[in-house]
Protein backbone atom coordinates (compact mmCIF):
# COMPACT_ATOMS: atom_id res chain seq x y z
CA UNK A 1 0.00 0.00 0.00
CA UNK A 2 2.93 2.57 0.81
CA UNK A 3 4.63 4.30 -2.49
CA UNK A 4 8.25 3.46 -3.14
CA UNK A 5 10.13 5.22 -5.38
CA UNK A 6 13.94 4.91 -6.72
CA UNK A 7 15.72 7.31 -9.04
CA UNK A 8 19.19 7.17 -10.74
CA UNK A 9 20.12 9.70 -13.45
CA UNK A 10 23.42 11.76 -14.14
CA UNK A 11 21.59 14.96 -15.34
CA UNK A 12 20.29 17.53 -15.62
CA UNK A 13 20.72 17.40 -11.56
CA UNK A 14 22.34 13.91 -10.65
CA UNK A 15 20.39 12.16 -8.55
CA UNK A 16 20.28 8.40 -6.43
CA UNK A 17 17.84 8.40 -4.43
CA UNK A 18 15.21 6.16 -2.77
CA UNK A 19 12.63 6.10 -0.12
CA UNK A 20 9.56 4.80 0.96
CA UNK A 21 6.21 6.47 1.93
CA UNK A 22 3.54 4.47 4.04
CA UNK A 23 -0.41 5.29 3.45
CA UNK A 24 -1.33 8.37 5.42
CA UNK A 25 2.42 9.43 6.30
CA UNK A 26 3.59 12.87 5.17
CA UNK A 27 7.10 12.49 4.21
CA UNK A 28 8.66 15.80 3.48
CA UNK A 29 11.50 15.87 1.22
CA UNK A 30 13.64 18.75 2.10
CA UNK A 31 16.41 20.44 0.36
CA UNK A 32 18.06 23.28 -0.94
CA UNK A 33 16.95 24.43 -4.59
CA UNK A 34 18.92 22.36 -6.94
CA UNK A 35 19.39 19.25 -4.43
CA UNK A 36 16.77 17.48 -7.16
CA UNK A 37 14.06 16.60 -4.03
CA UNK A 38 11.52 18.34 -6.99
CA UNK A 39 12.75 16.19 -9.65
CA UNK A 40 11.99 13.49 -7.50
CA UNK A 41 8.48 14.36 -7.42
CA UNK A 42 8.31 14.58 -10.77
CA UNK A 43 9.77 11.48 -11.59
CA UNK A 44 6.49 10.13 -8.84
CA UNK A 45 3.90 11.75 -10.97
CA UNK A 46 5.52 10.65 -14.43
CA UNK A 47 6.49 14.85 -15.58
CA UNK A 48 9.81 13.35 -15.85
CA UNK A 49 11.89 9.95 -16.43
CA UNK A 50 15.03 8.99 -14.81
CA UNK A 51 17.61 6.90 -16.44
CA UNK A 52 17.18 4.48 -13.99
CA UNK A 53 14.05 4.27 -11.52
CA UNK A 54 11.00 2.30 -9.67
CA UNK A 55 8.07 3.79 -8.91
CA UNK A 56 5.43 1.26 -7.27
CA UNK A 57 2.25 2.91 -5.51
CA UNK A 58 -0.70 0.34 -3.64
CA UNK A 59 0.64 -2.60 -5.87
CA UNK A 60 0.22 -0.44 -8.96
CA UNK A 61 3.60 0.06 -10.80
CA UNK A 62 3.87 2.96 -12.43
CA UNK A 63 8.22 3.06 -13.48
CA UNK A 64 10.22 0.09 -13.60
CA UNK A 65 12.71 1.51 -16.22
CA UNK A 66 14.61 -2.25 -15.99
CA UNK A 67 10.78 -4.03 -17.26
CA UNK A 68 10.49 -0.83 -19.59
CA UNK A 69 7.53 -0.02 -17.85
CA UNK A 70 6.84 3.79 -17.82
CA UNK A 71 2.97 4.88 -17.40
CA UNK A 72 2.30 8.37 -18.69
CA UNK A 73 1.48 10.86 -16.01
CA UNK A 74 -2.50 10.98 -16.79
CA UNK A 75 -2.40 7.33 -16.63
CA UNK A 76 -1.17 7.73 -13.08
CA UNK A 77 -3.63 8.26 -10.21
CA UNK A 78 -1.36 10.89 -8.56
CA UNK A 79 -2.26 14.18 -6.84
CA UNK A 80 0.08 17.30 -7.88
CA UNK A 81 0.06 20.32 -6.01
CA UNK A 82 2.31 22.64 -8.47
CA UNK A 83 4.45 25.50 -6.83
CA UNK A 84 2.16 28.03 -8.64
CA UNK A 85 -0.53 26.13 -8.12
CA UNK A 86 -1.39 25.69 -12.27
CA UNK A 87 -5.03 26.73 -12.42
CA UNK A 88 -6.93 26.37 -15.16
CA UNK A 89 -7.32 29.94 -15.79
CA UNK A 90 -10.76 29.57 -18.44
CA UNK A 91 -12.28 27.43 -15.66
CA UNK A 92 -14.05 28.25 -12.20
CA UNK A 93 -12.87 26.68 -9.43
CA UNK A 94 -15.80 24.26 -9.31
CA UNK A 95 -14.89 23.37 -13.02
CA UNK A 96 -10.62 23.18 -11.73
CA UNK A 97 -11.75 20.43 -9.17
CA UNK A 98 -14.56 18.62 -11.73
CA UNK A 99 -11.61 18.72 -14.37
CA UNK A 100 -9.63 16.35 -12.58
CA UNK A 101 -12.86 13.77 -12.16
CA UNK A 102 -12.86 10.60 -13.97
CA UNK A 103 -16.62 11.29 -13.68
CA UNK A 104 -17.37 14.96 -13.20
CA UNK A 105 -19.74 15.27 -10.74
CA UNK A 106 -20.82 18.71 -9.54
CA UNK A 107 -22.20 17.93 -6.17
CA UNK A 108 -18.66 15.94 -5.31
CA UNK A 109 -16.33 18.62 -6.48
CA UNK A 110 -18.57 21.13 -4.33
CA UNK A 111 -17.52 18.63 -1.00
CA UNK A 112 -13.91 19.13 -1.65
CA UNK A 113 -14.07 22.27 -1.83
CA UNK A 114 -15.91 22.51 1.22
CA UNK A 115 -12.97 19.94 2.79
CA UNK A 116 -10.71 23.13 1.90
CA UNK A 117 -13.12 26.09 3.01
CA UNK A 118 -13.55 27.41 -0.33
CA UNK A 119 -17.46 26.68 -0.86
CA UNK A 120 -18.40 29.90 -1.59
CA UNK A 121 -15.93 30.48 -3.73
CA UNK A 122 -16.50 27.86 -6.08
CA UNK A 123 -17.78 30.18 -8.98
CA UNK A 124 -14.43 31.93 -9.06
CA UNK A 125 -11.73 32.06 -11.45
CA UNK A 126 -8.41 31.36 -10.40
CA UNK A 127 -7.63 35.26 -11.07
CA UNK A 128 -10.11 36.30 -8.64
CA UNK A 129 -8.82 34.74 -5.99
CA UNK A 130 -6.06 35.24 -3.40
CA UNK A 131 -3.07 32.62 -3.52
CA UNK A 132 -3.94 30.69 -0.11
CA UNK A 133 -7.28 30.60 -1.68
CA UNK A 134 -5.75 29.17 -5.23
CA UNK A 135 -3.51 26.74 -3.37
CA UNK A 136 -6.78 25.64 -1.50
CA UNK A 137 -8.68 24.80 -5.40
CA UNK A 138 -4.91 23.43 -6.41
CA UNK A 139 -5.43 20.58 -3.46
CA UNK A 140 -8.63 19.90 -4.06
CA UNK A 141 -8.01 19.19 -7.53
CA UNK A 142 -5.55 16.78 -6.50
CA UNK A 143 -7.67 14.99 -4.41
CA UNK A 144 -10.66 15.36 -7.12
CA UNK A 145 -8.10 13.24 -8.77
CA UNK A 146 -8.92 10.47 -6.10
CA UNK A 147 -4.73 9.97 -5.84
CA UNK A 148 -3.63 7.11 -5.00
CA UNK A 149 -0.21 9.27 -3.92
CA UNK A 150 -0.67 12.87 -3.10
CA UNK A 151 2.53 15.09 -3.93
CA UNK A 152 2.62 18.46 -2.71
CA UNK A 153 5.62 20.50 -4.35
CA UNK A 154 6.67 24.03 -2.28
CA UNK A 155 2.94 24.30 -1.68
CA UNK A 156 3.25 27.66 0.56
CA UNK A 157 6.37 28.99 -0.97
CA UNK A 158 4.28 31.65 -2.95
CA UNK A 159 2.03 33.32 -0.14
CA UNK A 160 2.35 35.50 2.40
CA UNK A 161 3.37 34.43 6.49
CA UNK A 162 0.27 34.82 7.67
CA UNK A 163 -1.41 33.20 5.10
CA UNK A 164 0.79 30.11 5.48
CA UNK A 165 0.07 30.03 8.88
CA UNK A 166 -3.33 29.05 8.25
CA UNK A 167 -2.97 26.59 5.44
CA UNK A 168 -0.73 24.72 7.14
CA UNK A 169 -3.87 24.37 9.82
CA UNK A 170 -5.91 23.25 7.38
CA UNK A 171 -3.45 20.78 6.06
CA UNK A 172 -2.81 19.77 9.27
CA UNK A 173 -6.79 19.09 9.47
CA UNK A 174 -7.24 17.45 6.18
CA UNK A 175 -5.17 14.88 6.79
CA UNK A 176 -7.30 13.41 9.05
CA UNK A 177 -8.91 12.73 5.52
CA UNK A 178 -6.11 11.41 3.40
CA UNK A 179 -5.33 7.52 3.22
CA UNK A 180 -2.85 7.78 0.99
CA UNK A 181 1.04 8.57 1.13
CA UNK A 182 1.58 12.01 1.21
CA UNK A 183 4.73 13.66 -0.24
CA UNK A 184 5.75 17.18 0.83
CA UNK A 185 8.75 18.95 -1.12
CA UNK A 186 9.83 21.89 0.80
CA UNK A 187 13.17 23.66 1.32
CA UNK A 188 11.45 25.26 4.38
CA UNK A 189 13.13 22.96 7.37
CA UNK A 190 10.07 24.28 10.03
CA UNK A 191 7.59 23.42 7.71
CA UNK A 192 8.71 20.26 7.14
CA UNK A 193 8.89 19.48 11.11
CA UNK A 194 5.41 21.23 11.38
CA UNK A 195 3.94 19.19 8.99
CA UNK A 196 5.70 16.18 8.58
CA UNK A 197 5.84 12.72 10.16
CA UNK A 198 9.48 11.96 8.59
CA UNK A 199 11.86 13.81 6.68
CA UNK A 200 14.27 12.69 4.06
CA UNK A 201 17.08 14.97 3.76
CA UNK A 202 18.53 15.93 0.38
CA UNK A 203 21.71 17.00 -0.89
CA UNK A 204 23.18 16.99 -4.33
CA UNK A 205 20.04 13.92 -5.36
CA UNK A 206 21.23 11.64 -2.42
CA UNK A 207 19.27 10.80 0.68
CA UNK A 208 21.61 12.50 3.46
CA UNK A 209 19.54 10.80 6.02
CA UNK A 210 15.86 9.87 6.58
CA UNK A 211 13.35 9.57 9.82
CA UNK A 212 11.48 11.06 11.98
CA UNK A 213 12.28 14.76 12.33
CA UNK A 214 13.25 13.95 15.75
CA UNK A 215 15.72 11.35 14.36
CA UNK A 216 17.02 13.93 11.43
CA UNK A 217 17.39 16.77 13.90
CA UNK A 218 19.84 14.75 15.49
CA UNK A 219 21.84 13.95 12.72
CA UNK A 220 24.88 15.57 11.97
CA UNK A 221 25.16 14.63 8.43
CA UNK A 222 20.93 15.98 8.12
CA UNK A 223 22.29 18.98 9.60
CA UNK A 224 25.10 20.21 7.36
CA UNK A 225 22.78 19.38 4.75
CA UNK A 226 19.68 21.77 5.95
CA UNK A 227 21.47 23.96 7.64
CA UNK A 228 22.51 24.47 11.04
CA UNK A 229 20.39 27.50 12.03
CA UNK A 230 17.45 25.33 11.49
CA UNK A 231 17.90 22.59 13.96
CA UNK A 232 15.05 22.78 16.12
CA UNK A 233 12.99 20.46 18.90
CA UNK A 234 9.27 19.73 18.64
CA UNK A 235 7.39 20.18 21.87
CA UNK A 236 3.64 19.12 22.00
CA UNK A 237 1.54 20.72 24.76
CA UNK A 238 -1.67 22.76 25.18
CA UNK A 239 -2.95 25.91 25.32
CA UNK A 240 -4.09 26.75 29.00
CA UNK A 241 -4.79 30.09 28.98
CA UNK A 242 -4.61 33.68 26.96
CA UNK A 243 -3.21 36.11 28.87
CA UNK A 244 -4.39 40.24 28.77
CA UNK A 245 -0.67 40.81 28.27
CA UNK A 246 -0.64 39.41 24.52
CA UNK A 247 1.12 36.23 26.04
CA UNK A 248 -0.44 32.68 25.93
CA UNK A 249 0.03 30.36 28.50
CA UNK A 250 1.40 26.64 27.19
CA UNK A 251 1.32 23.81 29.61
CA UNK A 252 4.15 21.60 28.01
CA UNK A 253 5.81 18.18 30.06
CA UNK A 254 8.23 20.65 31.22
CA UNK A 255 6.06 22.83 32.82
CA UNK A 256 4.38 26.11 31.58
CA UNK A 257 5.83 28.03 28.70
CA UNK A 258 4.80 31.07 27.78
CA UNK A 259 4.29 32.77 24.06
CA UNK A 260 3.18 35.20 22.18
CA UNK A 261 -0.59 34.97 21.38
CA UNK A 262 -1.26 31.72 20.14
CA UNK A 263 -3.83 30.58 17.79
CA UNK A 264 -6.74 27.46 19.02
CA UNK A 265 -8.74 27.50 22.04
CA UNK A 266 -8.19 26.82 25.30
CA UNK A 267 -7.04 23.23 25.09
CA UNK A 268 -6.34 23.12 21.90
CA UNK A 269 -3.32 20.47 21.57
CA UNK A 270 -0.16 21.70 19.79
CA UNK A 271 3.21 21.46 19.14
CA UNK A 272 5.90 24.03 19.30
CA UNK A 273 9.07 24.15 17.57
CA UNK A 274 11.87 25.67 19.70
CA UNK A 275 15.45 26.44 17.59
CA UNK A 276 18.04 25.06 19.38
CA UNK A 277 19.77 28.68 18.62
CA UNK A 278 17.73 30.37 20.97
CA UNK A 279 18.17 28.01 23.69
CA UNK A 280 20.37 28.82 27.01
CA UNK A 281 21.38 26.49 29.11
CA UNK A 282 22.04 26.98 33.13
CA UNK A 283 23.22 24.91 35.73
CA UNK A 284 21.66 26.85 38.02
CA UNK A 285 18.50 27.99 38.14
CA UNK A 286 18.55 31.38 37.35
CA UNK A 287 17.18 33.94 39.24
CA UNK A 288 15.99 37.65 38.22
CA UNK A 289 16.11 36.78 34.58
CA UNK A 290 13.60 38.49 31.64
CA UNK A 291 13.24 35.08 30.17
CA UNK A 292 9.83 33.30 30.54
CA UNK A 293 10.68 30.29 29.86
CA UNK A 294 12.88 27.63 32.27
CA UNK A 295 12.95 24.60 31.50
CA UNK A 296 14.58 21.66 33.69
CA UNK A 297 15.99 19.07 32.37
CA UNK A 298 19.29 16.53 31.94
CA UNK A 299 21.29 16.20 29.50
CA UNK A 300 21.42 13.09 27.21
CA UNK A 301 24.15 13.94 25.14
CA UNK A 302 26.74 16.56 23.54
CA UNK A 303 27.14 15.92 20.00
CA UNK A 304 30.13 18.28 18.72
CA UNK A 305 29.43 20.31 15.76
CA UNK A 306 32.09 20.76 12.47
CA UNK A 307 31.83 24.20 13.99
CA UNK A 308 32.53 26.04 17.78
CA UNK A 309 29.42 24.90 18.74
CA UNK A 310 27.75 21.63 20.08
CA UNK A 311 24.21 20.23 20.35
CA UNK A 312 23.21 19.65 23.63
CA UNK A 313 19.99 16.95 23.86
CA UNK A 314 18.07 18.25 27.02
CA UNK A 315 15.29 15.60 27.73
CA UNK A 316 12.32 17.65 29.44
CA UNK A 317 9.92 15.04 30.67
CA UNK A 318 9.44 12.96 27.95
CA UNK A 319 10.64 15.33 25.06
CA UNK A 320 14.48 16.13 23.83
CA UNK A 321 15.03 20.32 23.23
CA UNK A 322 17.99 21.33 21.45
CA UNK A 323 20.23 24.13 22.86
CA UNK A 324 23.39 24.63 19.99
CA UNK A 325 26.07 26.75 22.44
CA UNK A 326 29.58 27.12 21.83
CA UNK A 327 32.33 24.43 22.60
CA UNK A 328 33.77 27.08 24.84
CA UNK A 329 30.69 27.71 27.49
CA UNK A 330 29.90 23.45 27.29
CA UNK A 331 33.17 23.43 28.51
CA UNK A 332 33.28 26.05 31.03
CA UNK A 333 30.19 24.43 32.72
CA UNK A 334 31.80 21.14 32.14
CA UNK A 335 28.42 19.94 30.62
CA UNK A 336 28.67 16.00 30.87
CA UNK A 337 25.79 13.28 29.84
CA UNK A 338 23.57 13.10 32.91
CA UNK A 339 23.76 16.62 34.15
CA UNK A 340 20.67 18.80 35.19
CA UNK A 341 20.44 21.86 33.17
CA UNK A 342 18.08 24.37 33.29
CA UNK A 343 16.87 25.22 29.40
CA UNK A 344 16.31 29.07 28.95
CA UNK A 345 13.92 30.30 26.36
CA UNK A 346 12.73 34.02 25.54
CA UNK A 347 9.11 33.78 24.54
CA UNK A 348 9.38 36.09 21.76
CA UNK A 349 11.70 34.10 20.12
CA UNK A 350 8.71 31.43 19.35
CA UNK A 351 7.84 32.44 16.15
CA UNK A 352 3.95 32.54 15.22
CA UNK A 353 4.72 30.29 12.21
CA UNK A 354 6.72 27.56 14.86
CA UNK A 355 3.79 26.66 16.55
CA UNK A 356 0.88 24.51 14.99
CA UNK A 357 -1.90 22.57 15.94
CA UNK A 358 -1.63 19.06 16.28
CA UNK A 359 -2.71 16.51 14.06
CA UNK A 360 -5.45 14.47 15.62
CA UNK A 361 -4.97 11.43 12.76
CA UNK A 362 -6.20 7.97 12.43
CA UNK A 363 -5.50 5.99 9.81
CA UNK A 364 -8.57 4.23 9.48
CA UNK A 365 -10.44 7.61 9.85
CA UNK A 366 -14.35 6.26 8.77
CA UNK A 367 -14.19 9.31 6.94
CA UNK A 368 -11.52 8.97 5.16
CA UNK A 369 -12.90 9.77 1.35
CA UNK A 370 -12.32 11.82 -0.92
CA UNK A 371 -8.41 10.31 -0.68
CA UNK A 372 -9.62 6.47 -0.47
CA UNK A 373 -9.68 5.56 -3.75
CA UNK B 1 -17.86 44.61 -59.86
CA UNK B 2 -16.54 41.18 -60.88
CA UNK B 3 -18.97 38.89 -57.95
CA UNK B 4 -17.60 36.08 -60.20
CA UNK B 5 -13.97 36.68 -59.33
CA UNK B 6 -14.92 37.56 -55.79
CA UNK B 7 -16.84 34.64 -55.34
CA UNK B 8 -13.66 32.45 -56.48
CA UNK B 9 -11.81 34.21 -54.06
CA UNK B 10 -14.03 33.70 -51.14
CA UNK B 11 -14.03 30.07 -52.21
CA UNK B 12 -10.59 29.91 -52.17
CA UNK B 13 -9.93 31.42 -49.29
CA UNK B 14 -12.59 29.42 -46.88
CA UNK B 15 -11.25 26.43 -48.86
CA UNK B 16 -7.96 27.43 -47.67
CA UNK B 17 -8.61 27.43 -43.91
CA UNK B 18 -10.52 24.41 -43.49
CA UNK B 19 -7.69 22.34 -44.85
CA UNK B 20 -5.35 24.68 -43.05
CA UNK B 21 -7.40 24.58 -39.64
CA UNK B 22 -5.90 20.96 -38.50
CA UNK B 23 -2.81 21.79 -39.66
CA UNK B 24 -2.29 24.98 -38.05
CA UNK B 25 -3.74 23.41 -34.66
CA UNK B 26 -1.59 19.85 -34.98
CA UNK B 27 2.19 22.21 -36.12
CA UNK B 28 1.45 24.92 -33.80
CA UNK B 29 0.97 22.90 -30.70
CA UNK B 30 3.47 20.90 -32.23
CA UNK B 31 6.38 23.10 -32.54
CA UNK B 32 5.47 25.29 -29.33
CA UNK B 33 5.77 22.13 -27.26
CA UNK B 34 8.59 19.82 -28.72
CA UNK B 35 12.33 20.12 -28.88
CA UNK B 36 13.88 18.42 -31.42
CA UNK B 37 16.95 19.00 -33.02
CA UNK B 38 15.68 19.86 -36.46
CA UNK B 39 12.94 22.50 -35.05
CA UNK B 40 15.47 25.44 -36.33
CA UNK B 41 14.93 23.68 -39.79
CA UNK B 42 11.72 23.18 -39.96
CA UNK B 43 10.73 26.58 -38.41
CA UNK B 44 12.83 28.27 -41.47
CA UNK B 45 10.56 26.30 -44.00
CA UNK B 46 7.59 27.39 -42.55
CA UNK B 47 8.63 30.67 -43.17
CA UNK B 48 9.88 30.62 -46.75
CA UNK B 49 7.01 30.83 -48.23
CA UNK B 50 7.27 34.60 -46.34
CA UNK B 51 10.26 35.48 -47.71
CA UNK B 52 10.50 34.34 -51.27
CA UNK B 53 9.54 36.23 -54.01
CA UNK B 54 6.02 35.43 -55.23
CA UNK B 55 6.94 34.86 -58.53
CA UNK B 56 9.68 32.67 -57.34
CA UNK B 57 7.44 30.75 -55.28
CA UNK B 58 4.82 30.45 -57.84
CA UNK B 59 7.35 29.60 -60.00
CA UNK B 60 8.72 26.46 -58.69
CA UNK B 61 4.53 25.38 -57.28
CA UNK B 62 3.99 25.76 -61.30
CA UNK B 63 6.76 23.15 -62.18
CA UNK B 64 5.71 20.65 -59.04
CA UNK B 65 2.16 20.79 -60.31
CA UNK B 66 3.07 20.46 -64.09
CA UNK B 67 2.12 17.92 -66.00
CA UNK B 68 5.69 16.35 -66.29
CA UNK B 69 5.88 16.38 -62.54
CA UNK B 70 5.11 13.17 -60.31
CA UNK B 71 2.71 15.16 -58.51
CA UNK B 72 1.38 16.54 -61.59
CA UNK B 73 0.71 13.11 -62.96
CA UNK B 74 -0.63 11.32 -59.72
CA UNK B 75 -3.17 13.94 -59.73
CA UNK B 76 -3.89 13.62 -63.48
CA UNK B 77 -4.09 9.76 -62.77
CA UNK B 78 -6.61 10.18 -59.59
CA UNK B 79 -8.82 12.68 -60.94
CA UNK B 80 -8.39 12.75 -64.90
CA UNK B 81 -7.60 16.55 -64.91
CA UNK B 82 -4.38 18.73 -64.93
CA UNK B 83 -3.22 20.57 -61.25
CA UNK B 84 -2.08 23.06 -62.76
CA UNK B 85 -4.11 26.24 -64.21
CA UNK B 86 -6.91 24.35 -62.35
CA UNK B 87 -9.16 26.02 -58.87
CA UNK B 88 -7.74 22.43 -57.21
CA UNK B 89 -4.35 23.42 -57.80
CA UNK B 90 -4.94 27.11 -56.84
CA UNK B 91 -6.08 25.83 -52.94
CA UNK B 92 -3.27 23.15 -53.18
CA UNK B 93 -0.57 26.25 -54.08
CA UNK B 94 -2.72 28.39 -51.06
CA UNK B 95 -2.43 26.09 -48.25
CA UNK B 96 1.41 25.89 -49.10
CA UNK B 97 2.38 29.81 -49.09
CA UNK B 98 -0.37 30.39 -46.12
CA UNK B 99 1.41 27.59 -44.49
CA UNK B 100 3.55 30.74 -42.29
CA UNK B 101 0.24 32.56 -41.48
CA UNK B 102 -1.32 29.41 -40.27
CA UNK B 103 0.99 28.06 -38.03
CA UNK B 104 3.24 31.10 -36.88
CA UNK B 105 0.44 32.85 -34.70
CA UNK B 106 -1.17 29.04 -33.37
CA UNK B 107 2.57 28.27 -32.11
CA UNK B 108 2.94 31.13 -30.29
CA UNK B 109 -1.25 30.72 -28.88
CA UNK B 110 0.10 27.23 -27.72
CA UNK B 111 3.61 28.55 -26.46
CA UNK B 112 1.77 30.88 -24.09
CA UNK B 113 0.03 27.96 -22.15
CA UNK B 114 2.19 27.39 -19.54
CA UNK B 115 4.00 24.17 -19.29
CA UNK B 116 2.68 23.99 -15.67
CA UNK B 117 -0.48 24.16 -16.85
CA UNK B 118 -0.37 21.29 -19.44
CA UNK B 119 1.89 19.19 -17.07
CA UNK B 120 -1.49 19.70 -14.48
CA UNK B 121 -3.54 18.63 -17.19
CA UNK B 122 -2.09 15.28 -17.54
CA UNK B 123 -1.93 15.14 -13.35
CA UNK B 124 -5.89 15.63 -13.77
CA UNK B 125 -5.62 12.58 -15.97
CA UNK B 126 -6.70 13.74 -19.15
CA UNK B 127 -5.15 12.31 -21.90
CA UNK B 128 -2.96 14.73 -24.71
CA UNK B 129 -6.00 14.68 -26.57
CA UNK B 130 -8.18 15.46 -24.25
CA UNK B 131 -5.97 18.08 -22.42
CA UNK B 132 -5.73 19.85 -26.11
CA UNK B 133 -9.61 19.91 -26.09
CA UNK B 134 -10.35 21.12 -22.34
CA UNK B 135 -7.01 23.45 -21.63
CA UNK B 136 -4.80 24.20 -24.78
CA UNK B 137 -7.09 25.05 -26.84
CA UNK B 138 -9.65 26.95 -24.61
CA UNK B 139 -5.84 28.97 -24.20
CA UNK B 140 -4.43 29.07 -27.21
CA UNK B 141 -8.02 29.58 -29.82
CA UNK B 142 -7.61 33.43 -29.85
CA UNK B 143 -3.56 32.10 -31.76
CA UNK B 144 -5.46 29.89 -34.10
CA UNK B 145 -8.51 31.87 -35.15
CA UNK B 146 -5.59 34.76 -35.71
CA UNK B 147 -4.13 32.26 -38.32
CA UNK B 148 -7.20 31.58 -39.77
CA UNK B 149 -8.45 34.90 -40.13
CA UNK B 150 -4.85 35.89 -41.39
CA UNK B 151 -4.75 32.96 -43.90
CA UNK B 152 -8.05 34.24 -45.01
CA UNK B 153 -7.20 37.49 -45.63
CA UNK B 154 -3.90 36.52 -47.11
CA UNK B 155 -5.61 34.15 -49.62
CA UNK B 156 -8.03 37.05 -50.99
CA UNK B 157 -4.77 39.05 -51.62
CA UNK B 158 -1.92 36.53 -53.00
CA UNK B 159 -1.31 37.95 -56.98
CA UNK B 160 2.08 36.58 -57.90
CA UNK B 161 1.50 33.18 -56.97
CA UNK B 162 -1.81 33.01 -58.08
CA UNK B 163 -1.15 33.85 -61.24
CA UNK B 164 1.76 31.83 -62.04
CA UNK B 165 -0.02 28.78 -60.87
CA UNK B 166 -3.40 29.13 -62.23
CA UNK B 167 -3.50 31.80 -64.64
CA UNK B 168 -6.07 33.91 -65.11
CA UNK B 169 -9.16 31.85 -66.22
CA UNK B 170 -13.13 33.29 -65.37
CA UNK B 171 -14.71 31.39 -62.71
CA UNK B 172 -11.77 28.73 -62.42
CA UNK B 173 -8.48 30.80 -61.39
CA UNK B 174 -9.25 34.34 -62.09
CA UNK B 175 -9.11 35.98 -58.05
CA UNK B 176 -10.46 39.28 -57.37
CA UNK B 177 -6.52 40.55 -57.04
CA UNK B 178 -6.28 39.54 -60.77
CA UNK B 179 -9.38 40.59 -61.45
CA UNK B 180 -8.12 44.46 -59.76
CA UNK B 181 -5.14 44.27 -62.32
CA UNK B 182 -7.37 43.51 -64.90
CA UNK B 183 -9.67 46.08 -64.92
CA UNK B 184 -6.22 49.10 -64.63
CA UNK B 185 -5.35 46.90 -67.42
CA UNK B 186 -8.24 47.57 -69.33
CA UNK B 187 -8.51 51.10 -68.02
CA UNK B 188 -11.53 50.29 -65.61
CA UNK B 189 -10.73 52.84 -62.88
CA UNK B 190 -14.11 52.99 -61.38
CA UNK B 191 -14.43 49.00 -61.38
CA UNK B 192 -10.45 48.59 -59.82
CA UNK B 193 -11.38 51.50 -57.06
CA UNK B 194 -14.89 49.59 -56.09
CA UNK B 195 -13.24 45.78 -55.75
CA UNK B 196 -10.00 47.53 -53.90
CA UNK B 197 -12.28 49.38 -51.51
CA UNK B 198 -13.69 45.96 -50.94
CA UNK B 199 -10.62 44.31 -50.34
CA UNK B 200 -9.84 47.30 -47.86
CA UNK B 201 -12.71 46.53 -45.78
CA UNK B 202 -12.04 43.01 -45.46
CA UNK B 203 -8.85 43.50 -44.80
CA UNK B 204 -9.31 46.52 -41.95
CA UNK B 205 -11.82 44.21 -40.48
CA UNK B 206 -9.75 41.59 -39.92
CA UNK B 207 -6.99 43.59 -38.42
CA UNK B 208 -9.10 44.57 -36.23
CA UNK B 209 -10.39 40.96 -35.34
CA UNK B 210 -6.80 39.65 -34.66
CA UNK B 211 -5.51 42.65 -32.65
CA UNK B 212 -8.50 42.69 -30.40
CA UNK B 213 -8.14 38.33 -30.46
CA UNK B 214 -4.63 38.90 -29.22
CA UNK B 215 -5.57 41.56 -26.80
CA UNK B 216 -7.70 38.40 -25.27
CA UNK B 217 -4.47 36.01 -24.79
CA UNK B 218 -2.43 38.19 -22.67
CA UNK B 219 -6.12 38.95 -20.56
CA UNK B 220 -6.47 34.91 -20.25
CA UNK B 221 -3.26 34.14 -19.17
CA UNK B 222 -2.29 36.75 -16.73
Amino acid sequence: MALEVMARAAGPIPLDAAFRVEPGELLALVGHSGSGKTTLLRTIAGLWRPEVGRVRVNGHIWLDSAAGVNLPPHRRRVGLVFQNYALFPHMTALQNVMAAMDAPDRAEAARILDLVNLHDLSDRKPAQLSGGQQQRVAVARALARRPQALLLDEPFSAVDRATREKLYAEIIALRAHLAMPVVLVTHDVNEAQMLADRMVVIEKGRVVRAGTTAEVMAAPEALRAMGIREVAAMLPATVAAHLPDGLSRLDAATGPLFLPAVEGAVGTRVRVRIMAQDVILSRARPEGLSAQNILRGRITRILPGTGPGVMVHVAVGDHEILARITRRAADQLALQPGDTVHAILKSLSVARDHVARAREWAPDAPDAPPAAG
Amino acid sequence: MDWTALWLSLRLAGWTVVFLLPVSVLMGRFLAYRQFRSKGLVEALVMLPLVLPPTVFGFYLLVAFGRNSPLGDLWQGLFGSQLVFSFQGLVLASIIFNLPFAIQPAQRGFQAVPAEVREAAACCGMSPWRSLWKVELPLAWPGVVTAMVLTFAHTLGEFGIVLMVGGSIPGETKTIAISIYDRVQGFDDRGAAIMSAVLVAISLFTIAVTFWLSSRVGRRLS
